[in-house]
């Protein structure tokens, strides 16, 4: 009787730590295998074979021979003022169309997390539905309507509001319209997750205090929806920096996003090493800030217990 | 200072609301006096709570008009009413320590900060919870929270106070205490207090008057020993406390008193006190409470007395007292609750014991239906 208690104590337990284990599997199986495989490729040296760079480990007739292992590509990064311009371009880029997708979509959250329920699950399919058409071709759609000959333009023309097409295409513009337009959904989604949980009494309790509506939302759901900001902001932001197919679509020849860059260094200068070098900046670029600021968090989070 | 009688702080004037085609509270009038612990007593849905958002301001009336202290508050946001409420669920701002949640209606008044820290020590003192002020709500118990959500209503020293199911949330240890406390607080502060609860002995004990409402209506007003002892209804009667109901029809009336034929007593008459004349025929109940009844197995004298025959059916014992439940020939059934006055191991009346229940016709209530 004991006996078969342990032991199913004993199962739940290994079933608990198997389970616990599965994400770390996850993460170590696609995302530092690979992380390690571009590291591994950024100390390299370019050369003209397959693959096209060195390797790391030398291998003499008595087996190992020694390490080889170059920051000349990261040297190279840095004293070419060009990619730390393209980083900081991009950096800014994404920034803004997070802030314009925030600004979009926190009122959208909010007044889908205020409906009645039957007609919240109708807007969200809305605000996903987007989703069931290729990601390519929904960019693209956008050269057709923001063209100089465009839908967009062409209506503009018949109204007559302008008598000359706006130059609304292959531009920074064009490249925050697709941002926003790509993104805005990963930013309604966990803000609304976030306010549709809120309980309304603390806004009746914060008008009963003499607090008028605005106050109310200043002072209770702005506060309170902060995780749901940060959430939505980090989804959109990273993917946004790393982008390529909005500004290589949409963008206009002086439109600096490292995506493109990226792209540039593997497949037309074939430079796999420098490339490499470029994505692991970069995603140093976006894990220490994040890595930090969970930190203060955390600290914070002590402090307020 | 001067003898005439108190001016009501709350004039509640004909208040009608209504959702869709739902009338929540259906032509309410109350007055609400000055420095009273009021009850608004009723069990759910009966548009209660729906009169407490009505008060507060979170709700327009569909029509009627509400005064506080004088002035007609119908039209004034919640946010500019001289009224306080406490949540059910206490609301407590979870990003706020104590003292900020404390605080937070003042610094909506603009009161200068260091007159703020002050208040909000003295409240924080009063519900005993100095030593939390640096607390988030979340790290807090339940007795805790509710202190913080009083402290949080009462710092702006409102003119009325209003509670929403109070005590409910807490276990029934705490809400005892807590009780006492709560009347206690009122005391001292002379705020009118308004308590809204589905629990009539929470209303029984705080209340000074209770109002009990059914279906959006205000059944009787009254204070505690008036809606007990002489409640206005059939409702009210069986929704405080326990009582027996009996329907019959007037047969003799006269001196006061109507002699009542029911048909679950088979040929005993009840009698019953009447202040007005009502016509022999006119079909009436008749309730008593049971423990205004005596049980006994010799009979008992008959004098000013209801007397009725049955038999033990079921019987509880919880030791201080013990409670009854007689069958009558008809196969009626009558609660009768007796204190355990004597020190004895042997019970008096045993299960099946055939015994007389008897009580003064002045404990039996006349309601009309």
């Amino acid at each position: 009787m004991s006996n078969e208690a342990t032991d199913n104590g004993g199962q739940a337990l290994r079933w608990l730590r198997r389970t616990v284990t599965l994400p770390y599997l996850w993460l170590l199986l696609f995302f530092l295998a690979p992380f390690l495989i571009i590291l591994k490729i950024s100390v390299a040296e370019p050369i003209v074979a397959q693959p096209p760079f060195t390797p790391l480990l030398e291998w003499g007739a008595q087996g190992l021979a020694g390490l080889k292992a170059t920051f000349d590509n990261y040297a190279y990064l840095f004293e070419d003022g060009y990619y730390g311009i393209i980083y900081l371009s991009s950096l800014k880029m994404a920034a803004i169309g997070t802030l314009l997708c925030l600004l979009l979509g926190y009122p959208m959250a909010y007044s889908i997390a205020r409906q009645p329920p039957r007609r919240r699950q109708i807007m969200l399919m809305a605000v996903i539905l987007p989703f069931w058409i290729s990601f390519l071709l929904r960019v693209y759609a956008w050269i057709g309507l923001l063209n100089n000959r465009g839908l967009i333009n062409e209506f503009l023309l018949w109204l007559g509001v302008i008598d000359h097409p706006l130059t609304m295409l292959y531009n920074d513009f064009a490249v925050y319209v697709g941002i926003v337009y790509s993104y805005l959904p990963f930013m309604i989604l966990p803000l609304y997750a976030n306010l549709e949980k809120h309980d309304h009494d603390l806004l009746d309790a914060a008008a009963d205090l003499g607090a008028r509506r605005w106050q109310g939302f200043i002072d209770v759901t702005l506060p309170l929806s902060v995780p749901g900001i940060i959430g939505g902001c980090l989804l959109v932001f990273i993917p946004a920096v790393g982008e390529f197919t909005i500004p290589a679509l949409l963008g206009g020849a002086d439109t600096l996003m490292i995506g493109r860059v990226l792209w540039d260094e593997f497949f037309i200068n074939r430079d796999w090493p420098v490339a490499s070098a470029v994505s692991v900046v970069l995603l140093l670029l976006l894990v220490v800030p994040i890595l930090w600021f969970q930190r203060l968090q955390r600290r914070e989070q002590e402090a307020g217990s | 200072m001067n003898d005439s009688p108190p001016s009501p702080l709350v004039q509640i004037r004909e208040i009608t609301k209504k959702f869709g085609g739902v009338t929540a509270v259906d032509r309410v009038s109350l007055d609400i006096l000055r420095g009273e612990l009021f009850a608004i007593l009723g069990s759910s849905g009966c548009g209660k709570t729906t009169l407490l958002r009505l008060l507060a301001g979170f709700e327009e009336p569909t029509s009627g008009r509400i005064l506080i202290d004088g002035a007609d508050m119908t039209d004034v946001p919640p946010y500019e009413r001289p009224v306080n409420l406490m949540f059910q669920s206490y609301a407590l701002f979870p990003h706020m320590t104590v003292a900020q949640n404390v605080a937070y209606g003042l610094k909506k008044e603009h009161v200068p900060a260091d007159r703020i820290r002050e208040r909000v020590a003295e409240m924080l003192a009063m519900v005993k919870l100095e030593a939390l002020a640096g607390r988030k709500p979340e790290k807090l118990s339940g007795g805790e929270q509710q202190r913080v959500a009083l402290a949080r209503a009462l710092v702006k020293r409102p003119k009325l106070l209003l509670l929403d199911e109070p005590l409910a949330a807490l276990d029934k240890k705490l809400r005892q205490h807590t009780q006492f406390e709560l009347a206690n607080l009122q005391y001292q502060l002379g705020t009118t207090f308004v308590v809204v609860t589905h629990d009539q002995s929470e209303a029984m004990t705080l209340a000074s008057r209770i109002a009990v409402m059914a279906e959006g209506r205000i059944a009787q007003v009254g204070t505690p020993g008036q809606v007990y002892e002489f409640p206005a209804n059939r409702y009210v009667a069986s929704f405080v406390g326990n009582i027996n109901l009996f329907d019959g029809r007037v047969t003799a009336a006269g001196n006061g008193q109507l002699s009542v034929k029911c048909e679950t007593l088979g040929s005993d008459e009840l009698s019953v006190m009447s202040a007005g004349a009502i016509a022999p025929g006119s079909a009436i109940c008749v309730a008593v409470r049971p423990e205004k009844i005596t049980i006994s197995r010799q009979a008992p004298e008959a004098k000013d007395r209801n007397v009725v025959k049955g038999t033990v059916w079921d019987l509880a014992y919880f030791g201080d007292q013990s409670l009854y439940r007689v069958r009558l020939k008809s196969g009626a059934e009558l609660q009768v609750s007796a204190q355990n006055l004597r020190r004895s191991e042997k019970m008096t009346v045993e299960w099946d014991d055939e015994v007389f229940l008897s009580w003064e016709i002045a404990s039996t209530v006349l309601l009309q239906s």
